[in-house]
């Protein structure tokens, strides 16, 4: 891996890349919702390149919390099976997989993206918690963009159970509705490799880089969450640079996810 | 095993819940080599149910107490994600998980030449990405195919599935329903379809006449899964191939 840094870095300052990508370019980007279509309320498997990831979301009846009595929560989880990395070993999330799931959780609670008063049952009592589990296949770098691409999609793809009052449970079986989804916020990530800004890096790649900026923007093109990874420094220009192009290609992401899901 | 409401097991055809018939397996599909990172992988659905394996190995073996002096040492992994079942699963290991990993690795090690490679460790790990009954059993189907894929040494393939009793009539490849509600539940796994049992385990109320019967047919679609299994093991080499040239 070695020798490969210092060729990926060489490459970088030139503009160029190992797989012969200009530096603004993903790889193939695929994405099929409704991948779990028994067991999960929604769901969808990303693919960019070799990286495969799935996303599904579950649903359950819980307190809500004291300082939010009449809204619903959101849960976020993400697991990176030993089979996807040699370096990934079992047992609970180490720090990346704690961060991927953060930064996924919030580009979409930030973005005030689920109108979580609708998932209120019983103020203060009950209401629906949806989890978002992200589930790593294959890891070949730019994870944090598949799995976000992956929790939108499973969350516009899906639906919720209706609450079954004699019951007191959800009714799974019955008539059911959308995710009560307000915005779209798409997620991409820039990331620094001496003075080049590059998108969607592969493993190899991110071994070789400095630093990273994940942006998450909704439709109207306003930015809802950000997050820098990495120990090099960003400038303020390298920032608004990488922000600028996240809105490209998050209108790009955002067509494909139109696409999949089919509005 | 509960009895609340009778559950009509049988149409006047005498075909089950899903429309099989008793001795029918579920509509199954496999593919080796699925995951790029991994030595070897597989993917295998049985009907609603789906698992991924994967292989890394052999290799170095940590912690290195482990390490025996004459063969590989494997480890399993098996895993339900979250979202794998209709009431979300907690992550993490609990006590079913532990179980199912040392099981399966003992159904599949008598397969396995491990003496080829002392000092080593072998990874394998399964995860179940939707399950509908019978996950252990595609589990183990698809770590053999794995196994295979990693070009790892191997006596034979071993496949598994389950038979069971509903209705105190024996059916091949028990669903989730069935297994829930229905009599008993015997996964087994045998080596290239044969007689070696290497997976046995049962829970129940059956005469050991039903017993037999389970075993018969849960032996006949193991030979079923195993013709499945060097198929796809056929078509991905001829991939490769394909791929190379």
């Amino acid at each position: 891996m070695q020798i490969n840094t210092r060729r990926i870095r060489k490459l970088a300052s030139e503009n160029e890349r190992l797989d012969g990508r200009t530096p603004l370019e993903y790889r193939n980007v695929t994405i099929e919702p409704d991948y779990i279509p028994t067991t999960a309320d929604g769901s969808a498997k990303v693919s960019i390149g070799d990286t495969q990831v799935i996303v599904g979301v579950s649903t359950d009846l819980e307190e809500p919390f004291p300082d939010m009595p009449g809204k619903g929560t959101i849960v976020t989880n993400a697991e990176l099976a030993p089979m996807a990395d040699r370096e990934f070993e079992s047992g609970p999330p180490q720090e990346e997989g704690v961060e991927l799931a953060r930064v996924v959780d919030r580009g979409i609670r930030e973005a005030e993206a689920i109108d979580l008063e609708d998932l209120c049952i019983e103020e203060g009592e009950k209401v629906i918690t949806l989890f978002i589990d992200i589930h790593v296949l294959n890891n070949d770098g730019n994870l944090l963009d598949a799995a976000a691409l992956g929790a939108v999609t499973a969350l516009k793809s899906g639906t919720l159970p209706k609450y079954d009052e004699e019951k007191d449970q959800l009714d799974r079986e019955g008539e059911r509705r959308p995710i009560p989804l307000t915005k779209t916020p798409v997620t991409a990530t820039g990331r620094k490799i001496g003075d080049t800004i590059m998108f969607d890096t592969t493993k190899q790649e991110e071994e070789a880089q400095d630093a990273r900026l994940t942006v998450s923007v909704t439709e109207k093109g306003n930015v809802v969450a950000m997050q820098k990874g990495g120990t090099e420094p960003y400038s303020q220009e390298e920032v608004m640079d990488t922000v600028e192009k996240v809105k490209d290609k998050t209108e790009e992401f955002r067509q494909l996810i139109e696409d999949a899901v089919g509005e | 095993m509960t009895e609340q409401e009778e559950v009509q097991w049988f149409d006047e055809d005498g075909k089950r819940v899903d429309g099989r018939e008793k001795d029918e397996m579920r509509e199954t599909k496999m593919k080796a080599d699925v995951i790029e990172e991994a030595d070897g992988s597989a993917m295998v659905e049985v009907g609603n149910t789906r698992v991924i394996a994967s292989v890394f190995g052999p290799q170095d073996l940590h912690p290195k107490h482990l390490i025996e002096s004459d063969r590989a040492v494997i480890k399993m992994r098996y895993n339900m994600a979250p979202f794998s079942v209709d009431d979300r699963m907690r992550p993490g290991p609990n006590r079913r998980a532990k179980e199912i990993g040392l099981v399966a690795k003992q159904a599949l090690t008598p397969a396995m030449e491990l003496e080829q490679f002392p000092k080593s460790g072998i990874d394998i790990s399964m995860e179940i990405v939707e399950s509908d009954g019978g996950t252990r059993a595609a589990g183990i189907t698809a770590a053999s195919l794995a196994l295979a894929d990693a070009g790892i040494p191997m006596k034979g393939l071993v496949s598994a599935t389950a038979a069971g009793v509903v209705d105190d009539t024996a059916v091949l490849d028990v669903i989730g329903k069935e297994d829930k509600e229905g009599n008993a539940d015997i996964p087994i796994a045998t080596i290239n379809g044969g007689n070696e049992v290497t997976l046995l385990q049962m829970d129940g109320d059956l005469t050991p006449e039903q017993v037999d019967e389970c075993l018969s047919l849960a032996r006949k679609g193991c030979a079923e899964l195993d013709e499945m299994q060097r198929e796809a093991l056929h078509d991905s080499l001829t991939q490769k191939e394909g791929g190379e040239q």
